[in-house]
């Protein structure tokens, strides 16, 4: 094997399985000094999340945020932009998707009001993104300290819209009163059922299939439209794409944009899909675990897919853990998220010269 | 005289919203002096967050253990400093992404310290509240209860100045020096230079590297500080994500102080004003505008970060090498 062929299988396959399980060895390494036997969590980890179809079904609604999420901040990724706002964007798309449903006249067919919900929650959200996004471009502020503060107006804007002007009245929780039943977005345990399948009631409703068609859609867009050659070539090297009549300016807002609107879909898996109302934090952790997913899967539409399952299952696999063990809660799930970022993205090249020392010498030439 | 009572009131009003300001803006102005050191040396640092609610658990959980808050406030430094050695780490060893390492960090944080308060304490992820000895309390100045009969001066004194923990006057005494040392001390030159342009600093033959590690690690001292400030100070115990987003807000206060001392402290002034401010107002009727909902003041430093950020008023001009990982060239 040559030697850049070496490196390529060093960058591109071992490289990052060192990484995840250099995150995972430190996982267990915590396992271990909170008295929890790994091996054992492992297991019980994965009854929770694959034991039984309730638990499969937990799995796959969580696994739908975290594609949407990770779709979300691969796309900026992919623009040389880094969007932290996942957490905001997914918040007021949520607001979007509530907003369509109480304009629109509550007995409209679910055809009509289902997308046009959907498309509620991606405008918002990548309204919501397109602001930071706008600002980068044409005024230079910084995306990422940009979108930190939008997370925070987000946030306060939906604490006094929730509490002063949506919620049910008479109530004293912060909600909205119920969508109308031709909102909801169709349970899969529903679906199954009319096919005859009967598995037990799971929050897991039809916003999966929204989130596989999107990743090929995303995939699609990448790397067979214009304007994805557009945002790779802007992330790869900006100067070098405005040689190529490529706007820098423009690349980025729409980069974010699609981010924005691909966060803002959590809205619909969330409030279309189970809640069926606008609640408050709905979205608390899937922003940022998008990160983690997007780092985990490469930034590719696959990887992000088989990361968000991973993330998914350890979601649903943390919950179990707690029954089992007192001192173990779902943050252990955000302790890993935290992990993977700092492995696979800060200390990505950690590994990097000792394996090219190891595996890839340079030659010496000798005259 | 119903009319002196009147004004000695709204003074006193006053003088409590302003000694509140005083401390909400401690742990602002101890994160954003440490933000100030780590990005003026090049490295930014969204990790604040992160590195102040390690050392709040740190803090409440010796604090609880040993009934000490100095050993606490020891311990606390140590948990904050690994966290900005696992920065620099990353961020100068590996020249690794600073926004991903500080957001991994951030992320961590508040992962592992519920997971180990749940492993400890079994209460939710809290601590134990602490009694008395375990705090850090407050200090009456020699002769508040004395003066306070003076009219305006005497409680001004009393209710502004004095009867405040001792972290309080460091964090205000922390600004000048924090000055001298960026502008009138050999270190500080060569960190303002390192963030500004690293490549002339290697080649006048100072490290970059152990420039950068000191600059991050100071951060990390104080960072730790701040965090004991809220969880043993300010607070009595520790409790999920208790920062609630006060290290981003000192992100912010550096921001829109241009990173420079003076004005980042008015910055950490002004946004501790508008917290106690809205805690305030919060249901009051105000003269000629009505009652204004206390989330439009909370999103105010948000908002004129990210106009200032905008250009919109004044510039906000960063270190000129800040986000970059310094390369040598060969």
């Amino acid at each position: 094997m040559s030697r850049d062929s070496r490196l390529a299988w060093i960058n591109g396959l071992l490289l990052p399985l060192l990484n995840i399980l250099t995150a995972f060895a430190a996982t267990a390494v915590l396992f271990l000094l909170i008295n929890v036997d790994p091996i054992e969590a492992a297991k019980t980890l994965l009854y929770g999340a694959f034991g039984y179809s309730e638990g499969v079904g937990y799995t796959f609604y969580y696994t739908t945020n975290f594609i949407f999420t990770g779709l979300a901040v691969a796309i900026a990724f992919h623009a040389g932009l880094f969007n932290i706002g996942g957490e905001g964007q997914a918040y007021i798309g949520g607001l979007g998707a509530g907003l369509v449903v109480f304009m629109l006249f509550p007995g409209l067919s679910p055809w009509l009001m289902i997308p046009a919900s959907i498309l509620g929650a991606m405008v918002f959200g990548g309204a919501w993104a397109m602001a930071p996004g706008y600002l980068q471009a044409y005024r230079g502020s910084h995306i990422v300290i940009t979108t930190i503060m939008f997370n925070f107006l987000a946030a306060t804007l939906m604490v006094y819209l929730m509490v002063k002007v949506l919620r049910e009245p008479g109530q004293m929780t912060p909600q909205t009163v119920l969508f109308p039943e031709n909102a909801w977005l169709p349970f899969v345990h529903d679906v199954l059922a009319k096919f005859g399948i009967e598995v037990e009631r799971s929050p897991l409703n039809m916003s999966i299939l929204l989130a596989l068609v999107m990743s090929v859609v995303v995939w699609f867009f990448l790397w067979q439209t214009r304007w994805g050659y557009a945002i790779r070539a802007t992330g790869r090297n900006a100067s070098a794409a405005v040689y190529a009549g490529i706007s820098q300016k423009r690349t980025i807002v729409i980069a974010m944009c699609i981010s924005g609107a691909l966060a803002g879909l959590v809205g619909i898996n969330e409030l279309l899909g189970y809640h069926h109302r606008i609640i408050m934090n709905f979205h608390v952790g899937y922003g940022f675990g998008g990160i983690a997913v997007a780092l985990m899967g490469r930034n590719h539409p696959f990887g992000i897919v088989i990361a968000a399952l991973l993330f998914g299952t350890l979601y649903q696999g943390g919950a179990e853990l707690a029954f089992e063990w007192s001192n173990i809660s779902r943050d252990i799930v955000v302790v890993m998220q935290g992990l993977v970022i700092l492995f696979c993205g800060a200390l990505e090249y950690m590994y990097k010269p000792w394996l090219v020392r190891w595996l890839a010498p340079v030659q010496e030439v000798r005259s | 005289m119903n009319e002196v009572t009147t004004l000695s009131d709204m003074w006193l009003t006053l003088l409590l919203t302003l000694d509140a300001t005083v401390r909400l803006s401690t742990p602002l102005i101890l994160a954003a002096m440490a933000g100030l050191f780590s990005e003026r040396s090049g490295v930014v640092d969204i990790g604040l967050e992160g590195k102040m609610l390690a050392a709040c658990f740190a803090s409440a959980t010796i604090a609880h253990f040993t009934g000490s808050p100095w050993l606490a406030l020891g311990g606390a430094i140590l948990a904050s400093l690994s966290l900005s050695i696992i920065h620099g780490f990353a961020t100068i060893t590996h020249k690794g992404d600073q926004i991903v390492s500080g957001v991994a960090l951030n992320i961590l944080v508040s992962g592992l310290t519920i997971i180990l308060g749940l492993t400890w304490f079994r209460q939710g992820g809290q601590t134990p509240a602490l009694t008395g000895d375990g705090r850090i309390m407050s200090i009456d100045l020699p002769g508040a209860e004395l003066l306070n009969s003076i009219p305006f001066l005497g409680p001004l004194y009393k209710e502004l100045i004095s009867g405040h923990n001792i972290l309080v006057y460091v964090a205000f005494a922390l600004v000048p020096l924090v000055w001298w040392v960026l502008y009138r001390t050999r270190f500080g030159l060569r960190l303002r230079a390192v963030g500004e342009n690293p490549n002339a600093v290697d080649t006048a033959g100072i490290s970059v590297v152990s420039l950068r590690y000191r600059a991050v690690m100071i951060g990390g001292v104080l960072c730790g500080i701040a965090g004991t400030y809220i969880a043993i100070a300010h607070n009595a115990q520790f409790t999920r994500d208790m920062t609630a987003g006060a290290g981003y807000i000192a992100l912010a206060a550096l921001i829109f102080g241009k990173w420079r001392p003076l004005t980042v402290f008015m910055a950490c002034l002004l946004f501790g004003f508008l917290q106690a401010f809205s805690m305030r107002i919060e249901g009051v009727d105000l003269p000629v505008v009505g009652a204004i909902p206390v989330q439009v003041i909370e999103a105010v430093p948000y908002l004129l970060t990210v106009i200032l950020l905008a250009g919109f008023i004044g510039k906000a001009i960063a270190p000129k090498a800040i986000g970059k990982p310094y390369v040598k060239e060969r």
